[in-house]
C-alpha cells in the first residue's frame, strides 16, 4: 500500500468488446511503458493527449507481444490527475492478459488494488468532495470480492503449492535469523550453498508453476464451472449447446489420451471452466457418481455450480438431498425442459435459493441461456465495469507474483555466488518468501518470529 | 499521614536500566529529576545475566550512547569480556556483546548519577499517584513522603506484585529476594490501566572454586576489544573468560523425573512466559530430541567468584537444581551459591502508550522497561532513555521526540509495542527490523546523533567531532570515485593476488571496491588515504561503498513508507462514524489511536482497504475541518 507509486490495471470488461484497455498511472507510467514500447514515436517526449501506435515487445526476448494504440494523459489533466498511459490491445483475454503480465513483471508497476485508480482521483482533487462516501463504498465493495475470491483460491491446489513454498522458505528463513540473532547457539550454521541449493529448489518449483501456469493447468482464467444433476435432466444437451454455441477451446490434457476432461468455453465474454466433462457425458448417473471422490473434489473446487433439474417432474428425493449438499454454495438452479409443462414445485427450490439464482431453460429450444449469462455475470462481477479487476487480473496478479518472486530468489542464489554475506542474502529470500505470501493473502512478520522459536531451542 | 518531601519537574520511579537512562538524560536537560529506589544499592542492578549486547540488543546499547545515554560508557567502564560477534556475516549484524563485572557496572552508574546536576538519588517506595485534573502530578511513599513533579515515569520491572517460584515454595518478591512494590499496582489498576502478569526466570549461580574448568572449553574475549561508546577510544580493562560445558544425558534424566514438582507444569505460574527464553525444564519437553544443551558459565565480576550458569534457567525446587548442576560435566562437586527461580510480575498493556511512552489515560504518566512487557536490560534502558527524554520535553514545553523504525532498533521496539502490544515478554531481534542493512552497529551516530544534539544530551564538542567524522567519510568516498585504477602491472599483480578478474580498462577505486573480493585494505594499497582517516571512518567509507545497492534499495522502501508515516491523524478524529471500516479496524483503530497512517497500518485486523478508506475520510475531515475554520 504505497501511496505514490504506479499502478496498473485492466480497465474495460474482459473478453467483451474489439479492444481492451489497460489504464497505467503513477509517476513512472510513461517511462515505464516506454521501456515496452516499439514506435516510430518518442514517447518521453510526446505531448500530453496524444495517441501512438506501436508494439509492445519483451525486453527479454525481443519478441512482439501485441500491436497496439497507446494513449498518453499527463497529470495533472488525467483521470487520477497523475500521469496516466492507456494501452488499447486486441480484444479476448489473452492478448491484453499477456501485455498487462508483462507490464507487471519487473516490479516497477504494480496492479491496482480495488477501486485504487478512483481512490487517487479523489486523494488529487479530481472527484468532488460529496463523492467521499461513494468512493468509500467502492472500496470496501470491490476489496470484499476480491477478498471472496483470494479466498476460494486459498483453498485451492494453487494455493497449497504456494503454502508449501512459502513454508520450506520461512524455514530457510529462520534458519538464517537464528544463525544471525543467536551466533554462539549449537545450530548448523548456515552457509551459502545451502541457501544457493534450498533457493534453487524453490526457483525450481516455481518455474513448474509458471509452466502450469502457461499450459493452462492451474492458474488459467476462467470460473471453475460444475455442471450436475440427477440423470436425464439435460446435463449432456447443456453442455453441448454451452460448447457448440460457445466456439468452445477445448483443451487436451497430456496423459489422458482418454478423454477430454476440461472445456472452456466463453459464454457472453465470461469464461467458464467446465469440469469433469467426460464424467458427465460417459455416465448417465451423476448421482452416483457425485460419491465418487472425483466428482467430489471437482465439486468442492468449484467457483460455480450449475444443478440441473427437469421442470417437467416433480422434485425427486435425489434432487432434494443434492439441493441439501449446495447450499451456501455458490450455485445457479437451471429448470430445463421449460418447453413443457412446468410439473416442479418451484416454492420448494426456493426455499434453498434465491430467486434470482433459478434460471428457466430450455435448452432443446435454445432458451434461457442469455439469463443464465446474466445470472453469472451478477454473481461474479457485480457491474459491467469491475469484471476486469477481478478474474482475469487475479490471475494476471499471481503470475506477476511468481515471476517477481523468482526473480528475488535469482538474486539470492546469484549474492551468494559472489560472496554476499548470508545477512543481506536473506533479503532477497524474504522478499520472495512476502511476494509468495501476496499471493494467498498471508500477514507477514510475527510468523517468522514464531517459526525461529518453534524450530530451534533457544533460551538463556 | 503524609508531608511534603520536594518538588520536582520529572520523577523517575525504580532505578534499573530503565530508570537510571530516564533519568539521567531528564537531568541533563535541565528537568529537575528525583530517581527513587526502593533499594539505593540495587541501582542499575543485573538480576539476570551479567552480560550487555548482543544482535540487536548491542545495536541499542549503540543508539543509546549516540543520543546521549549512559548504559554504553558504563558498560564500557566495567566490561570484563569484549566480543564483536557475526563477524562472518554483513556489516548490518555485527554486534558487540560485554560481560559485565556486574557489580562495578552498579557502582560505577550510582556514582555517575549521584554527581549529576538537576538529578536527586533518594531510597523510597513509591506506593500511589497524585492525580489531579486527569494528570499525573507526583507520588506519595511508603514513608508518607509527597513528592510533587510535572511529569511521572514509572519504571518498575518485575517488582510490581512480584512473587518468586522455586518448584512447590512461592513467595512475593521482588528479583533476587528485594521487597516487591504491591500498593502501586494497585494506584496504576485504578487509573484504568490493563495489567497483564508476565513471567520469566533466571538460573543458579555457583561458586568458581568448586567448577573443573578442564572439562569445559574456554571462550576468551577478543584480542582487541570494540566499545560500545563512540566516546570511548581506549581500555585497559582485564578479560576473563566464559566456559562452554553442555548438559548430560543424566541431566534430561532427572529433570524428566521430577517434571511433576516444576510449577511450569504444575500449574503455579499463571504468568505468560517469554518463549525465546524458556526455562532447561521447558527445553528438554519441547525439545525432547535434543541430546544436550549448551551451558555457558560467565563470571559475575572480578572480585567475585560467582558464576552465571547460562542455559539453565529454572524454577525446579532447591534440591532438583542442585542434582541438575551437578549432572553437567565440570559441574560435579559444584556449590550452589544462589538458586535459580521464576517470578511472576504485572506489566502494563504497552497499546495503551502513545509512541512518545506516555499513557494515554493519565496524561504526565510515562512507562518503560520490563513494566511495559519487554525483556532485557538493553530494551529496558532504550525505552528509559526516550520516556526520559519525552518527560523533560513535556514539562519544558517540547513536542515529543520519536524515533522511526528506519532510523534505530529504538524505533522498531517501541513501534512494535505500542502498536501491536505483546502477548508474551517481548524481547528484540535483528529480524524484527524491515530494514536491518541500515540499522547497523557501525553507523548508529550516523542516524541518531544529530537527534541527540538537537535535544540536548549531545555536547557541542561531540557534535563537532561527529560532524567532522561525516564529512571525512563523504571525502573519502568522493576522492575514490576520482582515483583512476588503470590495467598496469602493479594493479594486475594486486587483482591475482586477491583472486578477482583481471582489469580490461581504467576504472576508479570506488568500483573496485565494490568487488566482494576487494576490501578497503587494497584499495589503500593502490591509492593510499589521508593519514587522519581513522579506522572507525575507513570501516564506514568500504561499507558504505560495498554495500551500496542493497542499501540504496532498503532507501528506497523507506522513502515510499515515509508518506505513510508523515500523513499524520487528527487525535480526535471519530473511527466510529468511519462508514465501510471493518468492525475489527475500527475497534482496533479506536483502541490504539495511531498517530499517522503508517502507523494504523501495521495494527492488527486493519487491512490495507480499510487504509484505503480511512486517507478517503481523512481528506474529507480535513477539508470539512477547514471550511469549518
Amino acid at each position: 500500500m504505497m501511496i505514490q507509486d504506479t499502478i496498473a490495471a485492466i480497465s474495460t470488461a474482459v473478453g467483451e468488446g474489439g479492444i481492451a484497455v489497460i489504464r497505467v498511472s503513477g509517476p513512472e507510467a510513461v517511462q515505464a511503458c516506454a521501456s515496452y514500447f516499439r514506435s516510430k514515436s518518442n514517447m518521453a517526449e510526446a505531448d500530453t493527449h496524444t495517441v501512438h501506435y506501436g508494439h509492445i515487445v519483451d525486453p527479454a526476448t525481443g519478441e512482439t507481444v501485441e500491436e497496439i494504440l497507446l494513449t498518453i494523459m499527463r497529470g495533472p489533466r488525467s483521470f487520477t490527475a497523475e500521469d496516466v498511459v492507456e494501452l488499447s490491445t486486441h480484444g479476448g483475454v489473452v492478448a491484453v492478459k499477456r501485455v498487462l503480465e508483462l507490464l507487471l513483471r519487473s516490479g516497477e508497476i504494480r496492479l491496482a488494488e480495488p477501486g485504487e485508480f478512483t481512490k487517487r482521483a479523489f486523494l488529487n482533487g479530481r472527484i468532488d468532495l460529496t463523492q467521499a462516501e461513494a468512493v468509500i463504498d467502492l472500496i470496501r465493495s470491490k476489496s470484499d470480492r476480491a477478498f471472496s475470491v483470494a479466498l476460494k483460491q486459498s483453498e485451492g491446489m494453487l494455493s497449497k503449492k504456494v503454502k508449501a513454498l512459502r513454508h520450506g522458505l520461512i524455514e530457510l528463513l529462520a534458519h538464517i535469523e537464528v544463525n544471525i540473532d543467536y551466533p554462539e547457539h549449537d545450530v548448523e550454521s548456515m552457509t551459502s550453498s545451502y541457501i544457493r541449493n534450498r533457493c534453487g529448489e524453490a526457483c525450481a518449483e516455481i518455474d513448474r508453476l509458471l509452466k502450469t501456469a502457461a499450459e493452462g493447468k492451474i492458474l488459467r482464467e476462467g470460473i471453475v464451472t460444475a455442471i450436475v444433476g440427477r440423470p436425464n435432466v439435460g446435463k449432456s444437451s447443456l453442455l453441448n449447446a454451452l460448447v457448440q454455441e460457445n466456439k468452445a477451446i477445448v483443451t487436451d490434457i497430456p496423459g489422458t489420451t482418454r478423454d477430454v476432461i476440461e472445456e472452456y468455453i466463453t459464454l457472453g465474454g465470461i469464461p467458464l471452466r467446465l469440469l469433469d466433462t467426460a464424467g458427465i457425458r460417459e455416465t448417465s448417473d451423476v448421482v452416483e457418481r457425485i460419491g465418487v471422490e472425483r466428482s467430489r473434489s471437482a465439486l468442492e473446487e468449484a467457483d460455480l455450480i450449475l444443478l440441473v433439474l427437469n421442470a417437467n417432474e416433480s422434485l425427486h428425493p435425489d434432487d432434494l438431498e443434492l439441493m441439501q449438499k449446495l447450499s451456501g454454495r455458490p450455485v445457479v438452479v437451471l429448470l430445463n425442459k421449460t418447453d413443457l409443462p412446468v410439473v416442479l414445485d418451484i416454492a420448494e427450490v426456493e426455499k434453498q435459493f434465491p430467486s434470482d439464482a433459478i434460471v428457466r431453460l430450455s435448452v432443446l429450444k435454445e432458451q434461457g441461456l442469455d439469463e443464465l449469462e446474466s445470472v453469472i455475470k451478477r454473481m461474479f462481477f457485480g457491474g459491467e465495469l469491475e469484471s476486469a479487476d477481478l478474474t482475469y487480473v487475479s490471475n494476471v496478479r499471481h503470475i506477476a507474483l511468481l515471476n517477481q518472486a523468482r526473480q528475488s530468489l535469482v538474486d539470492a542464489i546469484e549474492a551468494t555466488e559472489i560472496g554476499i554475506p548470508i545477512d543481506i542474502v536473506q533479503i532477497d529470500v524474504r522478499t520472495a518468501w512476502e511476494q509468495l505470501g501476496e499471493m494467498i493473502g498471508d500477514s507477514v512478520a510475527e510468523s517468522l518470529i514464531d517459526q525461529i522459536f518453534s524450530q530451534f531451542c533457544l533460551g538463556k | 499521614m503524609g508531608y511534603h518531601a520536594g518538588n520536582f519537574d520529572v520523577i523517575v520511579i525504580g532505578a534499573g536500566h530503565a530508570g537510571c537512562e530516564a533519568a539521567l538524560a531528564s537531568a541533563r536537560m535541565g528537568a529537575e529529576t528525583l530517581l527513587l529506589t526502593i533499594n539505593l544499592d540495587m541501582v542499575a542492578f543485573m538480576p539476570c545475566n551479567p552480560s550487555i549486547g548482543g544482535p540487536a540488543k548491542g545495536h541499542v546499547v549503540r543508539e543509546i550512547d549516540a543520543l546521549g545515554g549512559e548504559m554504553g560508557r558504563n558498560i564500557d567502564k566495567t566490561f570484563i569480556q569484549m566480543r564483536m560477534l557475526n563477524t562472518g556475516k554483513g556489516p548490518a549484524v555485527h554486534a558487540l556483546r560485554a560481560q559485565a563485572d556486574k557489580f562495578l557496572y552498579q557502582h560505577f552508574m550510582k556514582q555517575t548519577i549521584e554527581e549529576t546536576e538537576h538529578l536527586t538519588l533518594r531510597q523510597g517506595m513509591a506506593e500511589d499517584l497524585i492525580i489531579e485534573d486527569g494528570e499525573c502530578v507526583g507520588i506519595v511513599t511508603k514513608t508518607g513522603a509527597e513528592y510533587r513533579a510535572k511529569a511521572v515515569v514509572v519504571t518498575t520491572g518485575t517488582y510490581l506484585r512480584g512473587k518468586v517460584i522455586m518448584g512447590e515454595l512461592m513467595y512475593e518478591s521482588g528479583p533476587n529476594n528485594q521487597q516487591p512494590s504491591i500498593k502501586l499496582s494497585e494506584s496504576l489498576r485504578n487509573l484504568g490501566l490493563q495489567l497483564v502478569r508476565f513471567k520469566t526466570g533466571t538460573p543458579p549461580r555457583v561458586h568458581g572454586d568448586t567448577i573443573d574448568f578442564s572439562k569445559t572449553e574456554i571462550q576468551p574475549g577478543d584480542e582487541k576489544p570494540k566499545f560500545f561508546s563512540y566516546e570511548t577510544e581506549y581500555s585497559d580493562n582485564e578479560q576473563l573468560p566464559c566456559w562452554l560445558t553442555y548438559t548430560s544425558e543424566e541431566t534430561h534424566r532427572i529433570i524428566s523425573d521430577n517434571l511433576h514438582r516444576a510449577p511450569m507444569f504444575s500449574g503455579a505460574i499463571e504468568g505468560t512466559g517469554p518463549k525465546y527464553c524458556p526455562s532447561i525444564e521447558d527445553k528438554i519437553v519441547r525439545f525432547a530430541d535434543k541430546p544436550k544443551h549448551q551451558i555457558f558459565l560467565e563470571p559475575e565480576g572480578k572480585n567475585t567468584s560467582e558464576y552465571y550458569v547460562q542455559g539453565l534457567s529454572t524454577s525446579m525446587p532447591e534440591d532438583v537444581q542442585l542434582s541438575i548442576l551437578r549432572s553437567i560435566p565440570g559441574l560435579e562437586k559444584v556449590e550452589m551459591m544462589r538458586t535459580g527461580y521464576a517470578i511472576e510480575y504485572d506489566a502494563v498493556v504497552p497499546t495503551q502508550l502513545w509512541p512518545s511512552l506516555e499513557t494515554k489515560v493519565v496524561p504526565g504518566l510515562f512507562t518503560a522497561g520490563q513494566i511495559n512487557g519487554t525483556s532485557g536490560y538493553e530494551e529496558a534502558a532504550g525505552q528509559g532513555i526516550m520516556a526520559g527524554i519525552n518527560a523533560a520535553r513535556k514539562v519544558q514545553g517540547k513536542p515529543p521526540v520519536i524515533i522511526e523504525r528506519s532510523q534505530g532498533y529504538i524505533g522498531v521496539l517501541i513501534d512494535d509495542l505500542v502498536t501491536k502490544g505483546t502477548t508474551e515478554p517481548y524481547r528484540l531481534l535483528t529480524s524484527r527490523a524491515e530494514y536491518r542493512l541500515l540499522l547497523r552497529h557501525d553507523n548508529a551516530d550516523l542516524r541518531l546523533t544529530p537527534t541527540g544534539y538537537d535535544i540536548g544530551l549531545i555536547s557541542e564538542a561531540r557534535y563537532n567531532k561527529f560532524t567532522l567524522k561525516k564529512a571525512m567519510v563523504e571525502q573519502e568516498i568522493e576522492r575514490l570515485k576520482s582515483v583512476k585504477v588503470r590495467p598496469e602491472e602493479n594493479v594486475h599483480a594486486l587483482l591475482d593476488e586477491i583472486g578477482t578478474a583481471p582489469l580490461q580498462q581504467v576504472t576508479d577505486a570506488l568500483s573496485l571496491l565494490r568487488r566482494p573480493e576487494v576490501t578497503y585494505e587494497h584499495v589503500e594499497r593502490l591509492s593510499p588515504s589521508s593519514e587522519s582517516l581513522t579506522e572507525d571512518m575507513k570501516e564506514q567509507v568500504e561499507i558504505q561503498i560495498k554495500y551500496a545497492g542493497y542499501i540504496e534499495k532498503q532507501q528506497l522502501q523507506v522513502e515510499r513508507m515515509a508518506k505513510m508515516e508523515k500523513k499524520r491523524i487528527p487525535d480526535d478524529i471519530d473511527y466510529a462514524v468511519v462508514t465501510n471500516l471493518s468492525k475489527e479496524a475500527k475497534q482496533n483503530l479506536s483502541d490504539i489511536r495511531p498517530l499517522s497512517i503508517g502507523q494504523a497500518s501495521r495494527i492488527g485486523g486493519v487491512t490495507p482497504a480499510d487504509i484505503s478508506i480511512l486517507l478517503v475520510y481523512l481528506e474529507h475531515y480535513n477539508k470539512v475541518v477547514a471550511a469549518r475554520g
